[in-house]
């Protein structure tokens, strides 16, 4: 009976489960999938008249509401295998000369990297505005991908220093007595065998950019450089905008991460274990 | 022990590497190497984040501009609803995480395969997730929520963003919604990580599952439990998204929170300095959250 019970007590949470985690997926699905999108849009709780419509639209581009999409597409790739990249290959140099290295205090750096996450970034636009203009990277997409690397390396340095210590230190002894050197050992030693551990990162990477609207929307002002965050706040802005397109790009704007990050679970599944608890 | 045996066989071997890479002494070359692989992080913080946050540190330092903050009822109300919204999402997000890694922790194949579905908010990017839960409160009658009410239920459909609070409310059950998969996640791997010998002695002498919990999983997740917390009061404080793409701040920055009013100061009403004071004045509540949290990730040798 007590069986019985907490059987049906798993089902019913999982049931509570699959709704609160799909509901707003499945919405995007509805007003995607309706004829019109706009202010007469009465979707019941279903897709009444279901059509691929939206999609087809953006596919071929015909309505000048969707006529930047790709190349909207086109730089959010762009900055987000940039800032994966950089932050990997930053993040990795930067706790390899630090936790292998032993070149300073990891602790100092704990302190720094969550002090960069404490200072709200609507204090930063006016100083980065500023900052740029100094630099000469106003509406420049390298501007958006320095910046991001940089909010996103300190947290990858911490996950990296972690891991960095489940790999036994006889190693470098052993590989130094062969005769590495510095960037031998970094290259022959360090990497592959932080290989899981960089590629959580680098999809934690991923994802930050993915999720950045903030700086993409403060530093790049020409529509020649607008990312899809941007071209979908524009649509949020406008009162007219057909909101099945704007669920349509929503959709296909989630996929990369999606699959990237299903792609690499057990890298990320690994990390989470062995970062988890310790002490 | 063993050590002294394997010196007798070979001492030779066990002094030279201590000898290389002895704790903060490095060869000359060596230093000059792992300088160099630290030379391009330390320069993009120079550039992208001591300059900028110096200067954003500098632009609020004039005191009249939290005199005029004060004085401002907009800014009285918009900090209540940070401080809110926090405490709510953190409180909320991080105890139901910690219960359901418990429910995920148990090795079935199915509840394996919904751990992935319940992760996908996660991994949704922010912009589009957040506009979906906008047009699924926004829409009188007609967004999802509503219609649910209407049909399942037959309750009256309700203006979510006509009130402050409701506003305020869906914002933060949408940043939940965001954020809860990760906690979920970070507490399965600590769960994981406990040893089951516990568990099963603990079973061996009678207690139960709810003793379990409270004198094995609750005491050993703690440090991380309230590691987690610090970490997500952090970033909730700072995130504007929730806010910006659910509610928008409806009705007229009454659900607005600190983060998004620096943008309204700074781009609606053209006085960017006081956006600036406006971001700078929650760091008297976040500082010490920082300070706490070094010291408790120092004292657990835990690196998220």
């Amino acid at each position: 009976m007590a069986q019985v019970l907490a059987a049906a007590g798993s089902v019913l949470l999982a049931a509570v489960i699959l709704i609160w985690s799909l509901l707003p997926v499945y919405n995007m699905f509805l007003v995607a999938l309706d004829r019109t999108g706009h202010n007469e849009f009465m979707a019941d709780i279903w897709p009444s008249h279901p059509t691929l419509a939206a999609f087809t639209a953006l596919w071929t581009g015909d309505d000048e509401d969707v006529r930047d999409i790709w190349p909207q597409f086109g730089n959010s790739i762009f900055i987000g295998a940039a800032v994966t990249v950089f932050t990997v290959l930053v993040g990795s140099w930067a706790s390899f000369a630090i936790g292998r290295m032993r070149l300073a205090k990891d602790r100092a750096l704990t302190g720094v990297a969550l002090l960069t996450y404490a200072i709200p970034s609507s204090a930063l636009i006016v100083p980065f505005l500023r900052v740029m203009h100094v630099y000469g990277l106003m509406d420049d997409p390298w501007g958006v991908i320095a910046v991001e690397v940089t909010f996103a390396t300190p947290y990858a340095i911490l996950v990296l220093l972690y891991y960095a210590k489940l790999i036994p230190s006889e190693l470098d002894d052993a590989a130094r007595i062969d005769g590495a050197s510095v960037v031998q050992l970094y290259r022959h030693v360090y990497v592959p065998l932080m290989a899981p551990a960089l590629a959580a990162v680098g999809t934690y990477a991923l994802l930050f950019a993915w999720n950045d609207y903030f700086y993409q929307s403060i530093l790049l002002a020409s529509e020649r450089h607008a990312t899809v965050a941007m071209g979908l706040e524009q649509f949020f802005d406008d009162d007219d905008a057909p909101w099945n397109y704007m669920m349509a790009i929503a959709i296909l704007y989630s996929l990369p991460p999606i699959a990237i990050f299903f792609a690499l679970r057990r890298f990320m599944a690994r990390g989470w274990a062995a970062g988890a608890l310790k002490g | 022990m063993s050590g002294s045996i394997l010196a007798a066989r070979d001492p030779a071997a066990l002094q030279r590497p201590r000898m290389l890479l002895r704790r903060g002494r490095l060869h000359r070359s060596d230093l000059a190497w792992s300088i160099a692989f630290v030379v391009p992080y330390a320069a993009l913080v120079t550039a992208f984040l001591v300059y900028p946050i110096g200067y954003a540190l500098w632009m609020g330092s004039d005191p009249a501009l939290y005199a005029q903050l004060l004085s401002d009822p907009r800014y009285v109300r918009v900090a209540v609803n940070s401080v809110l919204m926090v405490g709510l999402a953190v409180t909320v997000q991080m105890s139901l995480a910690l219960l359901l890694s418990g429910f995920f922790a148990r090795p079935r194949r199915w509840i394996k395969a919904l751990l992935l579905v319940y992760v996908l908010p996660w991994t949704l990017p922010a912009v589009p997730a957040y506009l979906s839960f906008h047009w699924m409160f926004v829409a009188y009658p007609q967004g999802l929520l509503d219609n649910l009410l209407t049909t399942l239920l037959g309750l009256e459909p309700v203006h979510w963003f006509r009130n402050g609070w409701t506003a305020l409310a869906c914002d933060t059950v949408a940043s939940v919604w965001k954020w809860m998969p990760l906690w979920t996640l970070i507490f399965l791997g600590g769960r994981m990580a406990i040893p089951r010998d516990l568990y099963d002695a603990a079973r061996v002498d009678g207690a139960s599952p709810y003793r379990c919990f409270v004198h094995i999983t609750l005491p050993l997740l703690a440090s991380l439990y309230i590691v987690s917390a610090l970490i997500s009061t952090i970033w909730t404080f700072g995130d504007y998204a929730p806010v910006l793409f659910v509610s928008g701040g409806a009705p007229a920055f009454r659900s607005d929170v600190i983060a998004t009013l620096g943008f309204h100061y700074a781009l609606d009403f053209a006085d960017p300095p006081l956006g600036v004071a406006a971001a700078l004045s929650v760091l008297p509540l976040l500082v010490p959250v920082v300070l706490v949290l070094v010291r408790r990730l120092d004292a657990m040798d835990l690196q998220l």
